[in-house]
């Protein structure tokens, strides 16, 4: 501990451990470099559903299908999930990172995870799509990728872990873990679970994969798979809300409405978001309807009430902060005049707003047993999980990365004008995707599906003009969507490698500082409610949050109204 | 002052509710209960439900039971492939086969008339899309599901796979004849 190990960074006042720095920046630039490679599939998987361009022979798009789907699902976002545990540890709680060593192991685990997967992919013998569902069989180096990933990132989660206690045992901080790496924790719990299933289900599957084992019962299979599949996508839910309460706190300097509510939040979803593994199993033989509601609905659904709340509690603490910076006037001074030319708040508040009212809903709505009779499998369900995972997740990630570009790697953001438009360009693009593919899931386009116009089948089936409109819009906003996505990498590779470096100095030396506590509010708590109105601390955002829940209410009902035209069955 | 600062307070969990909080949370439980109580609701007063029937199976039964149902009721074939069409009566068990990469046989159905349909799959998995309905089942081989079905509408359904199950996937059709009643 003698060794100069810290710096300051004088813009934020965070504070890097160098070895802690060095890992998030390796885990921040694979991320990266895994969302180029996903980023470039995704073009290709676009340009051959676009049924005008219809590009890439069957063979090839379902095996770039594949590829596009682990990159970006699995790989891109756990290796800068990595980073955010690092970061929401080591750099936000002030100490030391435990065992750097034993991290960089996790770190080169993972990387050849990645390498062992895309090969297999690659060499053709593994285009088993994401969920390489059994009895499909895939090349076994497929299922060790996987597992050589994962045990990387578990050590990931341990080494957060360790870092922890050692905050704890040199009393670096006060009191409880802040907001933010208590969500940190929240997702490295459910991810450590995550993980467990992963192992659980992809061990075996690798040893029948080789022919040690002769038979793997296929709903096992899914049951047991999607208890890792979906609650991967909760781990990004869990990290892309702290990234936001974390941008909220650095852009703003907001503070949560309560701790209380946000914490327990955060609570429910370790209680309940392992449920999810169901939705996926809704149409399934072999479940009972019993198990099935129970599951789908997260126990009552208290994980959809925990993302409700969160959906409240992040814009509401900015709308308090900015309240008490003057902008009081009517209902929404405080959002007309936030940061909008700010890519790290732009970013992150056009990720809320996508991840609530687009992929939130949609969740909701296709998790409901019956009503998942109409939705299963068809390009709703990517249309949907595009909605959380990348409005929501990727697009919070990025927000975050404008931040880190000066901060974490000292280097001044390539084409500021440029970064200034991405969020808009990106998000926006990808919210017309997300609802032309839903939009065409609801006519029954199947996901997953080369040819939508059956032309190689002796029995033939002509989808509506309708249809065909749709999917031509999925391949313009599609493609949109990846130059917005490929704006990002250009400037963050530009710039973390080639930019001009920060000018201030952050020198590395022995001194440490404590987190302190954050300061009281004047005039004890509930005090800012006087800044909002007829007792509300955030009006405007109350008032955001039951447009919310009236758009949820009548999407809602339209599902069960078209469920009820279907053919009686039972 | 901030999200990423510890509390304020070191008894934290004490904080009282800012009411902006405290009714959006009201309001958001109770649509959360609503819609969970949807489902059992719909199950005892909505007629789109998933059946809880199913039985474990091998492709080979499942062939046998399927082939014995095609010789008894099959009333012509269609396309080269001369895959049959199967007239089964009303009320009856009707079997369905899911194999790469095909849905048979070709089933003929009476329009308003209830059938308890049997879909198993005899190799991988594969998704049963019926369109334009947009009825969506996963099909598991090993597992026979059994739904009971009423069509109530005019009009042939084709059958789309919709799991992907490799290379031919996208030309996995199959067919679900509508007939009105006394024909």
């Amino acid at each position: 501990m003698k060794k100069e190990m810290f710096r300051t960074c004088p813009e934020s006042g965070l504070q890097f451990h160098k070895p802690a720095e060095m890992l998030i920046r390796a885990h921040a630039v694979l991320a990266v470099v895994m969302l180029l490679v996903g980023g470039v599939s995704a073009l290709a998987v676009v340009l051959t559903r676009w049924p005008a361009v219809h590009w890439l022979p069957a063979d090839r798009f379902y095996q770039i299908l594949t590829f596009h789907g682990i990159n970006m699902l699995i790989f891109w976002l756990i290796f800068f999930e990595v980073a955010v545990l690092y970061f929401c540890s080591s750099t936000l709680l002030r100490c030391r990172i435990a065992t750097p060593r034993i991290a960089w192991l996790g770190f080169f685990l993972m990387v050849t995870g990645v390498v062992v997967n895309n090969m297999a992919v690659i060499g053709g013998q593994a285009s088993v799509m994401m969920t390489s569902y059994v009895p499909m069989p895939a090349d076994p180096n497929f299922y060790l990728g996987l597992i050589l990933f994962a045990v990387g990132a578990l050590i990931g989660c341990f080494v957060f872990l360790g870092t922890l206690v050692v905050a704890k045992e040199e009393k670096t901080y006060v009191g409880s873990v802040p907001l933010v790496t208590f969500g940190a924790l929240t997702a490295c719990i459910i991810a450590i679970f995550t993980i467990a299933m992963g192992a659980v289900i992809l061990i075996p599957t690798y040893m029948w994969s080789m022919g040690w084992i002769s038979y793997i019962d296929p709903a096992m299979y899914r049951l047991i798979w999607w208890a890792f599949g979906h609650s991967s996508q909760q781990i990004n839910v869990a990290a892309h809300i702290s990234v936001w309460y974390a941008i909220a706190a650095i852009v703003f300097g907001a503070r949560p409405l309560s701790e209380r509510v946000s914490r327990g939040a955060f609570l429910l979803y370790i209680l309940f978001l392992q449920l999810a593994s169901a939705h996926h199993l809704l149409v399934d033989p072999g479940l009972s309807s019993t198990w099935k509601i129970f599951n789908t609905s997260y126990a009552m659904y208290l994980a959809v009430l925990a993302s409700m709340i969160h959906g409240l509690t992040v814009p509401g603490a900015i709308e308090v902060a900015q309240r008490g910076k003057g902008y009081t006037k009517g209902l929404f001074e405080w959002l007309r005049k936030a940061p909008w030319g700010n890519p790290v708040f732009s970013g992150m508040f056009i990720s809320l707003i996508g991840f609530g009212f687009l992929g939130g809903i949609s969740g909701v709505v296709m998790g409901t047993e019956q009503i998942n009779i109409i939705i299963h499998n068809t390009i709703y369900v990517p249309g949907h999980f595009h909605a959380t995972v990348v409005l929501g997740t990727t697009l919070a990630f990025m927000a975050l990365t404008y931040f880190l570009i000066p901060v974490l790697f000292r280097r001044q953001v390539f084409l500021p004008g440029l970064a200034k438009w991405q969020p808009y360009i990106f998000g926006i693009s990808m919210m017309v995707f997300t609802l032309v593919m839903m939009g065409a899931g609801t006519l029954g386009v199947e996901r997953r599906h080369w040819d939508m116009a059956f032309t190689d089948s002796a029995l033939g089936f002509d989808y509506p003009a309708s249809a065909y409109t749709l999917m031509g819009l999925v391949g313009i906003s599609g493609t949109l969507a990846i130059v917005g996505g490929g704006i990002f990498v250009l400037i963050t590779v530009v710039s973390v490698f080639f930019g001009k470096r920060v000018e201030s100095e952050s020198n590395y030396g022995t001194a440490t500082t404590r987190l302190e506590m954050a300061p009281s509010i004047e005039g004890g708590h509930g005090a800012h409610a006087a800044a909002g109105k007829l007792g509300f601390a955030a009006p405007g955002t109350f008032v955001l949050a039951i447009f919310f829940l009236a758009v949820f209410v009548v999407y809602y009902a339209i599902n069960w109204k078209y469920l009820a035209s279907v053919w009686p069955m039972s | 002052m901030t999200a990423i600062q510890p509390p304020s307070e070191i008894i934290w969990w004490k904080q009282p509710l800012d009411r902006v909080e405290g009714t959006w949370i009201a309001i958001a439980l109770v649509w959360s209960l609503f819609m969970f109580v949807m489902m059992p609701v719909w199950h005892i007063y909505g007629k789109q439900n998933m059946s809880n029937e199913a039985y474990k199976t091998t492709p080979a039964a499942y062939i046998a039971k399927t082939q014995a149902m095609v010789d008894k009721y099959t009333v012509r074939t269609m396309t080269d492939q001369q895959i049959p069409v199967v007239r089964p009566p009303p009320g009856s068990d009707v079997f369905l086969i899911a194999r790469l990469w095909q849905w048979w046989p070709i089933l003929e159905l009476v329009k308003g008339q209830t059938y308890r349909l049997h879909i198993s799959s005899t190799d991988w998995q594969h998704g049963f899309s019926l369109q334009p309905q947009n009825i969506n089942l996963q099909i598991l081989p090993g597992y026979e599901m059994v739904v009971t079905i009423t069509p109530d509408t005019s009009g042939d359904q084709t059958i789309i796979c919709n799991e992907f199950c490799g290379i031919g996937h996208h030309t996995m059709l199959g067919k679900i004849l509508i007939i009105e009643g006394g024909s």
